[in-house]
């Protein structure tokens, strides 16, 4: 049986390593917990326990309610969208056509690309006139449209950006779900006269429902997670038309030097993520009992 | 013969669709290796050119930024493959208070990662004088739950009657971890470092923040000031710049495609 773990031991092998984790995890969580209680120090005075108002200022700050509709938009517009494409690309690789590595590389190439990288050839893409986007819809004699320029169509147009990064990561997990389901499973189906159409959806797609939950719960926190594209793209504008969370706690701290509202952000997300981890767990506890 | 038919009609629709999904990185391609004046109009012969690299290595100490990732990388990998072995031998091999406690407390940094942090984050590092150092922009990913939650699992899968038998030979703690669970995880580490680096190489948020000159840059951090700053620059030089900074990635991925997807997966299936 293991062995009690000898003093001399445990602090070089568990507390140094887990100081260093605490000091950047625990510590700064904790901490933005206090600062969401005391104001900015200034020059002339030291920050002071204020209690509860930087979380007044929350709840009537007006871009806050802005960026948290934004987030929830973005969210549930792109993880929606990039698992119906991923279930897609992952048949496509799956049925063994010619030309499939092609295919492969070509969806998953996104993937690998950092996210600033991929802003750049988005932003490109989108440019007015020099674009090929804008390119494309003269071709079909339509009018150009500003896509990161008006409020109406920035965050969609950034969904898109996210929707492609994030799709052949997706892909993979599909590719790797359609592989164990079971071939006498179809057969089966196909002597009972099923087109591939109904053993789509009555075989595989039920079997691919644990793969979906992991894959939209990570989604889900990675949407609150990246924002490099909006730093790069639009900075959150048009008129904060495209601002998100983790954008807004950057801009808020680091553009206008407001580090106690900052601190009070942070721990609305951490609260948010926190909530997002806990449905995960009910989630996939439940996907246990299904299985 | 409808089989074949139908094969070569999903074919076509799917190489169709990843041209389509292909397309904006295919165009920023394109502009790279293409004079300026090619740049919104297409004629197929337009003759291929590099000079748009080469002017784009020389208007930015690119070669610098890739110096700092490098660095940077390292440390980070170094750091991450030390500290995690070392927790998760702990957690397999030896029984202690709070065990579990514990590894769930490792584990809120999946969920909790350091660029939610960078508010109180940025605040610590200011206080210990390490704003604008490379060690400071890796310091938050020194230990990773990641990493210790991985090797953990390897570990596991190590026979005790390996451990046993080696404590019989006299072997100590350090032999048999260096001996035996060590050289057994070594698949788990090549794929660790491999989904480390691309995170790393990529990483944009937390190093902007923290570093104020191109001493310290990393490449993402020197991209962005190239393409934004001089907001005169040319397309074609930004989409250079792009490729460029990216290429390292994409070779390594070729090489090691299998595995990269492999490990993905791993990193996903938890």
């Amino acid at each position: 049986m293991n062995k009690r773990l000898p003093f001399g031991l445990a602090m070089i092998m568990l507390v140094a390593p887990c100081l260093l984790l605490v000091a950047f995890t625990h510590y700064p969580a904790l901490r933005a917990l206090l600062n969401s209680f005391w104001n900015n120090a200034s020059s002339r005075r030291p920050s002071k326990f204020v209690g509860v108002e930087n979380y007044q200022t929350l709840l009537e700050d007006d871009r806050l309610v802005q960026v948290m509709l934004n987030s929830t938009f973005y969210a549930l517009g792109t993880i929606p969208l990039a698992i119906g494409l991923a279930i897609g690309m992952a048949l496509l690789v799956n049925a063994k056509l010619p030309g499939t590595s092609l295919m492969r590389l070509s969806f998953f190439m996104p993937t690998m690309l950092p996210m600033i990288a991929v802003a750049n050839i988005w932003l490109f893409f989108y440019a007015p006139g020099i674009g090929l986007a804008s390119q494309i819809l003269g071709l079909f004699g339509l009018p150009p449209i500003n896509f990161l320029g008006s409020t109406e169509t920035s965050l969609i147009s950034m969904m898109f950006v996210a929707v492609w990064k994030e799709a052949g990561l997706f892909m993979i997990f599909y590719l790797a779900a359609l592989q164990a389901v079971p071939e006498n499973l179809k057969d089966a189906a196909r002597l009972e006269g099923a087109g591939p159409v109904r053993i789509f959806f009555n075989i595989v797609l039920p079997l691919l429902r644990p793969t979906t939950i992991f894959v939209a719960v990570n989604a889900l926190i990675n949407a609150f997670r990246l924002v490099d594209h909006v730093i790069v793209m639009t900075r959150g504008g048009p008129n904060n038309s495209s601002a998100l969370l983790l954008y807004y706690i950057y801009e808020v701290t680091f553009s206008q030097r407001d580090f106690a509202y900052g601190a009070t952000l942070t721990v609305l997300m951490v609260c948010l993520l926190g909530v997002l981890a806990a449905v995960q767990y009910w989630v996939l506890n439940r996907k246990a009992h299904y299985q | 013969m409808t089989q074949g038919l139908n094969r070569i009609m999903w074919s076509t629709l799917g190489l169709l669709f990843a041209a389509l999904w292909g397309l904006p990185f295919l165009y920023s391609v394109w502009t790279a290796f293409h004079d300026e004046i090619y740049s919104a109009n297409f004629v197929w012969n337009a003759p291929i050119t590099l000079e748009n690299f080469f002017e784009a290595w020389q208007a930015a100490p690119f070669a610098l930024y890739f110096l700092n990732t490098v660095i940077l990388i390292t440390i980070v990998l170094v750091a991450n493959l030390i500290l995690c072995t070392l927790v998760a031998y702990a957690f397999v091999r030896y029984r202690f208070r709070w065990a579990g406690f514990l590894f769930a407390l490792i584990m809120v940094q999946l969920l909790i990662s350091p660029e939610i942090l960078i508010v109180e984050n940025y605040l610590t590092l200011s206080k210990i004088g390490m704003i604008d150092t490379i060690l400071g922009i890796a310091l938050p990913y020194l230990t990773s739950a990641f990493g210790i939650f991985l090797l953990r699992q390897t570990f596991l899968t190590v026979p005790v009657s390996l451990d046993e038998a080696a404590q019989i030979e006299g072997a100590g703690a350090w032999r048999v971890l260096w001996n035996i669970y060590v050289p057994l995880a070594k698949p788990v580490y090549l794929a660790y470092a491999l989904v480390s680096i691309s995170f790393h190489w990529n990483n944009f948020l937390w190093p902007l923040i923290v570093t104020n000159s191109p001493e310290v840059r990393p490449v993402t951090v020197g991209l962005s000031v190239f393409a934004t700053v001089e907001s005169g620059v040319e397309w074609s030089l930004v989409n250079a710049a792009t490729l460029m900074t990216t290429a390292p990635l994409i070779v390594a991925f070729v090489i090691f495609q299998r595995q990269f997807v492999a490990n993905f997966m791993r990193a996903g299936i938890k």
